[in-house]
């Protein structure tokens, strides 16, 4: 699946993201998500499989220390990850919340989803097959999504990803 | 069709046990009744001298006696209890655990619910061992149950559902009746006996639930088949198990028996079953294949 | 099998292809894993393994000397069992060293058209006594069984002088309290069987309600299994590990086991001198993350105390279910 689609629906997607009216400048980081989430369908076709019916479902992860939530829809045909407003969320199926250092490495699989469950630093609401669908899928792409999306900004991104680990661990210990 | 009262599987006093299998020898219309205890290896003792006298009254009165197996084998004298049965003469015996099948030796047994009996290869092996009558599990769907009632009609082996009382659907190492009172299962003092029908567990808000019998997990509801009876005996089913509960089990046995002789429609015998106070909705979920907990009724039934 | 032994091979879940490559690169003697189907008592959805990556699963493992256990533990239902034919023939077919099976007739197809393939017994099969199992070895062939979670160490030690295969138990990972193969809890509330297709809790039935407080409540089905008040930690959203009311216990209790992990690290010394031939890790619904950090402390310990050292235990605290961890059975009969 070289060929990554650009939006089949670009009326829904301007929808989308109307009247984001938040402080913090979205539309900044609206084409950086979505280099993002380009790369690592390229890199990982596979992992679509697991996602089952889900991959046309919206989902919404909110790193609650952020002053924005993203909207992911795992769709191959046609990824969509931008940053919305939390208070006026877009229509979705499941909601994933926590930390944004925890959630990084949730999906650098640096910790285990359960144990951030059980601890609740973790908080799951709607369709929760969906985000089982969605935490399998991501767990079984190889290396890490976050070397990954660093390496695609340079030392520079690298250096970044660096300290939030290593403020990550502090937060840890 | 015959009809069977399985094992009572509640921790009932001696005097209760008694009295409830002289009402059954002389006022019920059941053919077979398991005897022993199945649940919980602790209160076996209590009743195990009074089995054979218990045995024989019910013999007197024209019943086929079967013992029944312990679920659950570990401890020494669960063992010992399990291979015991092999000794006594001239009775049936129902297996309930896997540690029976070793020392059978070809001999005639009958195979309880608990032997997780789900399909034709299973029950093929088991007769082959000289197994001769299956006790189907509760949680298997009339559909499973009608492809294992062909085989059993090859092999000449008897078939029994669960018609009436509460499921069976779990069993532990730990006794949940002891741990609700802040015991443990060695210092359970027997708990467990001021519960005839089993402890009520209901929901954080309050719904009923589940019922805690010892070791056993078991339904709230009340499985109730009565509906289903004449497709059992379309599909090949021999036998149809009423579960033993502390309300009136003759009135029970003679609602099932008059369904199953076509003296009575269903729905006629619904609403007997209605009149005897059964604290808990009845359920048939299993059977159709849907959450256990469910009443699918025959309206629904035609619908789908 | 009588035997005392200081070796135990390390048997390791995975439920994706890269947690089945994390887990042998982290030292795993063995991995367990299943296919995409019902077969498997871990169906749960986006987990397991198609052909295809099973396929090059067991490649990856015997390159690196690792065994693949495939895991065909259900009970299939009248009318349904060509689909555990088909993962036994697959399975044959891509050389896993070993099926792990519950299923008298199961057990029976794979003796019948693979007697050279070892079988193992699923702990779904909870056979817990010495003839139990000695039933199994005599009939099958079983090669070794997986002891269910309930006895002491003694009561091991017992069962492994009396029969003649090997043993498998338990040390890390979810503490199972229904005798395995004998629930039906979650087909009472949610129409799917635990035993047929797989599931426990199915995750289309379970439902997370916040409330503004930072209450959670847990739903399975119809029914609440649970609520955590905000400073609580949480479990499984399993009927076991649910808290409920009796006539009693007005209050809400853990009627079953409250949310809690097993660990038996310190006892892994007693329990090679007890006969243990293997030692498994449970979690395939679990993340790499979790495969990783676990397979590497117990990879560590095990050798530790191989060399006849004094083995070093790595702190696995946050990955336990509730942040809480047992001995269980193992250590004292006062657990049930």
């Amino acid at each position: 699946m070289s060929r990554i689609h650009h939006s089949t629906q670009p009326e829904g997607r301007a929808k989308l993201l109307h009247g984001f009216q938040a402080p913090f400048p979205r539309f900044l980081l609206q084409p950086i998500l979505r280099r993002i989430v380009r790369k690592i369908a390229a890199q990982n076709p596979d992992m679509f499989n697991r996602l089952g019916p889900y991959r046309q479902a919206n989902f919404v992860i909110d790193p609650t220390n952020l002053p924005f939530a993203l909207l992911l829809r795992p769709d191959p045909d046609d990824l969509l990850l931008v940053a919305c407003n939390r208070r006026n969320l877009p229509d979705h199926q499941a909601c994933i919340s926590g930390k944004f250092l925890n959630l990084l490495q949730l999906v650098d699989c640096d910790l285990d989803g359960d144990a951030l469950f059980f601890s609740r630093d973790l908080e799951i609401t709607g369709n929760t097959e969906a985000v089982v669908c969605l935490r399998n899928a991501l767990d079984d792409v190889d290396g890490s999504i976050a070397e990954s999306v660093a390496d695609m900004f340079g030392p520079a991104g690298r250096g970044v990803l660096g300290v939030m680990r290593r403020a990550g661990q502090k937060n840890e210990q | 069709m015959k009809l069977t009262l399985g094992p009572i599987p509640f921790h009932w006093s001696n005097e209760t046990k008694l009295d409830f299998y002289a009402r059954i020898a002389d006022e019920s219309s059941v053919d077979t009744v398991y005897l022993g205890e199945v649940i919980c290896s602790k209160r076996a003792p209590f009743f195990e001298p009074r089995l054979e006298e218990v045995a024989e009254r019910l013999e007197h009165a024209g019943k086929t006696v079967v013992f029944s197996s312990l679920t659950e084998v570990m401890l020494k004298r669960e063992r010992q209890a399990t291979e015991g049965l092999f000794d006594i003469e001239g009775r049936e015996i129902e297996i309930n655990n896997s540690s029976g099948l070793f020392n059978i030796d070809g001999r005639a047994h009958r195979i309880g619910p608990m032997m997780n009996v789900y399909n034709e290869a299973t029950m093929a092996y088991l007769a082959r061992g000289g197994a001769t009558h299956f006790a189907l599990p509760v949680e298997l769907p009339g559909t499973s149950v009608s492809l294992l009632a062909d085989v059993a009609k090859d092999i000449g082996a008897g078939v029994e559902i669960q018609v009436f009382g509460r499921a069976s659907v779990a069993v532990s190492a730990r006794c949940y009746h002891a741990r609700a009172h802040g015991r443990i299962k060695d210092n359970c003092q027997f708990i467990c006996e001021d519960d005839p029908d089993g402890m009520a567990l209901k929901t954080l808000d309050n719904q009923d639930f589940l019922t805690i019998n010892g070791i056993q997990t078991m339904s709230h509801s009340y499985v109730n088949l009565l509906g289903e009876l004449g497709e059992m005996d379309a599909m090949g089913v021999t036998h149809c198990r009423l579960s033993p509960h502390s309300q009136d089990m003759v009135a029970v046995s003679k609602v099932f028996r008059d369904v199953m002789d076509g003296k009575s429609e269903p729905g006629k015998g619904q609403e007997c079953l209605n009149a005897l106070d059964i604290p808990a909705p009845f359920s048939n979920g299993f059977w159709h294949g849907k959450s256990g907990h469910l009443f699918v009724t025959p309206d629904a039934q035609s619908a789908a | 099998m009588n035997n005392t032994t200081n070796t135990a091979e390390l048997i390791c879940p995975a439920g994706t292809p890269a947690a089945l490559r994390t887990a042998v690169d982290a030292g795993a003697d063995a991995v367990y894993c299943g296919f995409q189907n019902a077969t498997n008592a871990r169906n749960f959805p986006g987990l397991n393994f198609t052909p295809q990556e099973m396929e090059k699963s067991v490649a990856y493992a015997h390159e690196k000397g690792a065994k693949v256990l495939l895991a065909v533990n259900t009970f299939p239902p009248a009318g349904k069992f060509d689909l555990w034919k088909q993962a036994v023939t697959a399975g044959a077919k891509m050389g896993v060293d070993a099926f792990i099976v519950a299923d008298v007739g199961v057990a029976d197809y794979v003796a019948r058209t693979h007697p050279d393939k070892r079988l193992h017994l699923s702990v779904q099969a909870a056979a817990s006594s010495p003839e139990a199992i000695r039933y199994y070895a005599r009939e099958f062939g079983v090669k070794r069984v997986v002891l269910p979670r309930i006895l002491t160490i003694p009561e091991i030690r017992d069962i492994s002088g009396q029969i003649p295969c090997e043993i498998e138990t338990f040390i890390f990972g979810n503490h199972g309290l229904m005798v395995e193969g004998r629930c039906s809890l979650t087909n009472y509330i949610t129409g799917l069987s635990t035993n047929m297709d797989g599931v426990c809790s199915p995750a289309a039935d379970v439902e997370y309600i916040r409330d503004d407080a930072g209450n959670m409540t847990t739903r399975l089905g119809d029914y609440t299994i649970d609520c955590y008040s905000c400073d609580e930690t949480a479990g499984y959203p399993t009927i076991c590990k649910g808290r409920y009311r009796a006539p009693h216990r007005d209050d809400g209790y853990y009627a079953f086991e409250e949310p809690i992990s097993l660990n038996l690290s310190r006892m892994l010394p007693d329990l090679m001198g007890a006969g243990v031939n293997a030692f498994k890790i449970e979690g395939r619904q679990r993340s790499r993350a979790y495969v990783r950090r676990v397979v590497s402390a117990f990879r560590k310990a095990v050798d530790d105390i191989r060399a006849g050292g004094e083995p070093e235990f790595a702190d696995l605290h946050a990955l336990t279910e509730g942040q809480k961890q047992t001995e269980g059975a193992f250590k004292s009969k006062t657990w049930r």
